[in-house]
């Protein structure tokens, strides 16, 4: 069986043990920054609707009514929180306890 | 050797493996792949008989038939059972080592089945063998979980035979012919039961909704490597079986529609994320069956093309996980978090992957669900579009940052864990740059596919569907980073949720633990009445023959010859009357 964990000994030495490393992700500065860097791609995804009349590429969007300002953006967003909200609201109907088949 | 199913090298060298020492075993479970690889290679250049068939029952079958569909299949479980070998080199089970091959080999081989009567001797292989996938983890859960899956498998085959009976019983040679049944159905050559049979056989394989609890259910226990094998074989042959069978058939739409779905909300709030991997299978399944369900060529393309990709970022997601579960023993989001900083190569593969199952443009599924969802818009099924695109937002959500997410980032749970093992980084470096080679490259993909409809890769990367596809996930990717900062997205909880494998887990054994509570007791008042109807008998009886009883009392000698001597008497009158 192969399910096993081998002990946290057997790994490869660091050259630093990792209690004391400070990862890129570790300081909330950085954190900030992925976030930020989301909010630029939202923005740019959204910026670059408005040049097509530079472009010409709304044409290629089909069907037709998602050729709409901002279509897939809005969509993108609605359907995550609706789907993330609605599977929240599930839980309460079907979370159990690891235990409840009893095997 | 010409005659051979391609496929069965596997079989027959893996059922043969445990005869050999460890190390041979190991070098067996990779060189058997590519030995098969090369005979199917030497059967597409050489000269195959045609057919390759032989009679049973007054029934031809054809155990070879090449074609351009099941040479897709055929090419990519090729590949995924050389990669999973390579991702399972550790392993020293010749259990596991055994059921792979001969599990891989059976799929293989049914795909290149001709007939239906093959197609089910190898799709029954295939259940058989791959139960000893789940077994081989050795616990309970996987006991009882690998004897449903089998259950529940076996009955697929049983349904599909069923099904080949009638098609048979309706007569004609050809009638065993595993070709487009829907299309057989509608022109009146087929009877509705048995291709409904065959469907609802299918079904269950390809995991339909509500047929589809027993892949959430066993592949999260089966083993580290197990789950790797399993999650490329039984379902794509499914699909292929549907691609061939069932292609064009209207019904599929809706189901595929609905496939894609409701796996999303439970993925949301699973905690095991092998589980959640088993439901974000499920949901791409339904790319699949509805590409199935338009039936033309682009969209039959898009779901060959979908197949082959969605095998290697699903292979690639579940080794990650797969690699997080061997190092630090548990696959719970709630028990993991910050593992980029110990694992980072198994990190960056998993990315990868996600990236490849969201669609993310230059990754692999963004350049197959595109035909699917190019078809659906061609064939105007514009609300099966939207209910594809929302599937597409819950891919992101589950296998795209959840996965990745809670695995590798999130906080940091503390485990400090080796790497994953080289050979699971080799294995997952691979099928890492396959994921991204078809996102770049994908025209070698394009050519394979079953119809030559000439997609240029550039129709693919136009861009209005590049931009159009950049602002959803650039939006979806906003809604996770609030619901995180906003401490609305619900945290990982140690806990199971209900799914359809409640009914026969549940109420299903208690049912009949209650119909067998009445009979017992039915039983129990029927023995009561008979003893109190026969009681005044049995007392009679005993009053008569019971110790002191008239005929079991001492009689003497005097009275015993009165006795004689009145019988005597009695017969002398009786013999005169």
């Amino acid at each position: 069986m192969d399910k096993q964990a081998p002990p946290q000994s057997s790994g490869q030495p660091s050259e630093q043990p990792p209690e004391q490393r400070r990862y890129w992700l570790d300081a909330p500065r950085n954190v900030d920054r992925v976030v930020k860097g989301v909010y630029v791609l939202c923005a740019l995804a959204t910026a670059i609707e408005l040049l097509d009349g530079w472009l010409g590429f709304k044409h290629q969007i089909h069907p037709e009514f998602a050729q709409t300002f901002g279509f897939y953006g809005v969509f993108g967003f609605v359907c995550y929180v609706g789907a993330v909200l609605a599977g929240k609201s599930l839980r309460r109907l079907l979370m159990r306890p690891e235990d409840y088949y009893d095997e | 050797m010409s005659s051979w199913p391609p496929g069965l090298l596997m079989i027959i060298g893996g059922l043969l493996l445990p005869c050999l020492p460890k190390s041979g075993r190991r070098w067996g479970t990779v060189l058997l792949p590519l030995a098969s690889g090369l005979h199917l290679l030497w059967l597409v250049w050489g000269e195959l008989p045609d057919p390759t068939g032989l009679q049973l029952f007054n029934q031809e079958l054809t155990l070879v038939r090449i074609d351009r569909l099941s040479l897709v299949w055929g090419t990519i479980f090729h590949i995924a059972a050389l990669l999973t070998a390579i991702y399972s080199w550790h392993v020293k089970d010749a259990t596991q080592q055994s059921a792979a091959q001969a599990y891989a080999g059976a799929a293989i081989a049914a795909v290149f089945a001709g007939d239906l009567l093959t197609l089910f001797v190898f799709w029954e292989l295939t259940a058989v063998t791959s139960v000893f996938l789940i077994w081989a983890a050795r616990t309970d859960r996987s006991f009882h979980a690998g004897l449903r899956y089998l259950i529940i498998q076996i009955g697929s085959g049983v349904l599909l035979l069923a099904g080949i009976a009638m098609l048979a019983g309706e007569g004609g040679s050809s009638a065993l012919v595993f070709d487009n049944l829907w299309d057989r159905f509608q022109g009146g050559t087929a009877g509705f039961c048995p291709v409904m049979l065959i469907l609802v056989a299918f079904g269950i394989k390809a995991a339909f909704p509500l047929l589809h609890n027993w892949l959430q259910d066993a592949y999260p226990e089966a083993t580290v490597t197990g789950t790797v094998w399993l999650s490329a074989f039984t379902t794509k042959l499914a699909i292929y079986a549907l691609a061939r069978g069932f292609a064009g058939a209207d019904c599929l739409v809706w189901i595929g529609a609905a496939m894609t779905v409701f796996p999303i909300f439970f993925a949301v709030i699973e905690n095991d994320l092998r589980r959640v991997l088993a439901y974000s299978l499920n949901n791409q399944l339904g790319f699949m069956v509805v590409g199935i369900g338009i039936g033309t060529e682009m969209a039959l393309n898009g779901t060959a093309a979908h197949a082959f990709a969605h095998i290697l970022y699903k292979a690639l997601l579940f080794m990650s996980i797969g690699a997080v579960l061997y190092r630090t023993g548990t696959a719970k989001a709630s028990e993991l978090g910050g593992l980029y900083k110990s694992m980072p190569w198994t990190c960056g593969f998993c990315i990868v992957g996600a990236a490849s199952i969201s669609a993310v443009p230059l990754f692999s599924g963004f350049v197959t669900k595109s035909l699917i969802l190019e078809a659906a818009v061609d064939n105007h099924y514009s609300l099966i579009y939207l209910i594809m695109l929302f599937a597409s937002v819950g891919v992101l959500e589950h296998s795209g940052i959840k996965i990745p997410y809670f695995a590798f980032f999130g906080r940091d749970q503390g485990h400090r864990v080796s790497e994953a093992p080289r050979n699971m980084l080799i294995a997952m470096g691979i099928t890492a740059a396959m994921c991204i080679g078809i996102g770049i490259f994908p025209e070698p993909l394009y050519r394979l596919l079953p119809f030559e409809t000439g997609i240029a890769p550039y129709e693919t990367y136009r861009a209005g569907h590049l931009i159009s596809q950049l602002q959803l996930l650039a939006f979806a990717a906003l809604a996770f980073t609030v619901l995180i900062r906003t401490g609305i997205y619900p945290p990982e909880l140690r806990a199971l949720n209900l799914d359809t494998d409640w009914f026969y887990r549940k109420p299903l054994p208690a049912g009949i633990r209650a119909c067998w509570r009445t009979l017992e007791q039915w039983r129990s008042d029927a023995v009561t009445g008979i003893h109190r109807l026969a009681d005044p008998l049995r007392k009679g009886a005993h009053h008569l023959l019971g110790p002191g009883g008239l005929l079991a009392r001492t009689w003497s000698t005097a009275e015993m010859v009165l006795w004689v001597a009145i019988l005597l008497g009695i017969s002398l009158v009786v013999y005169y009357l």
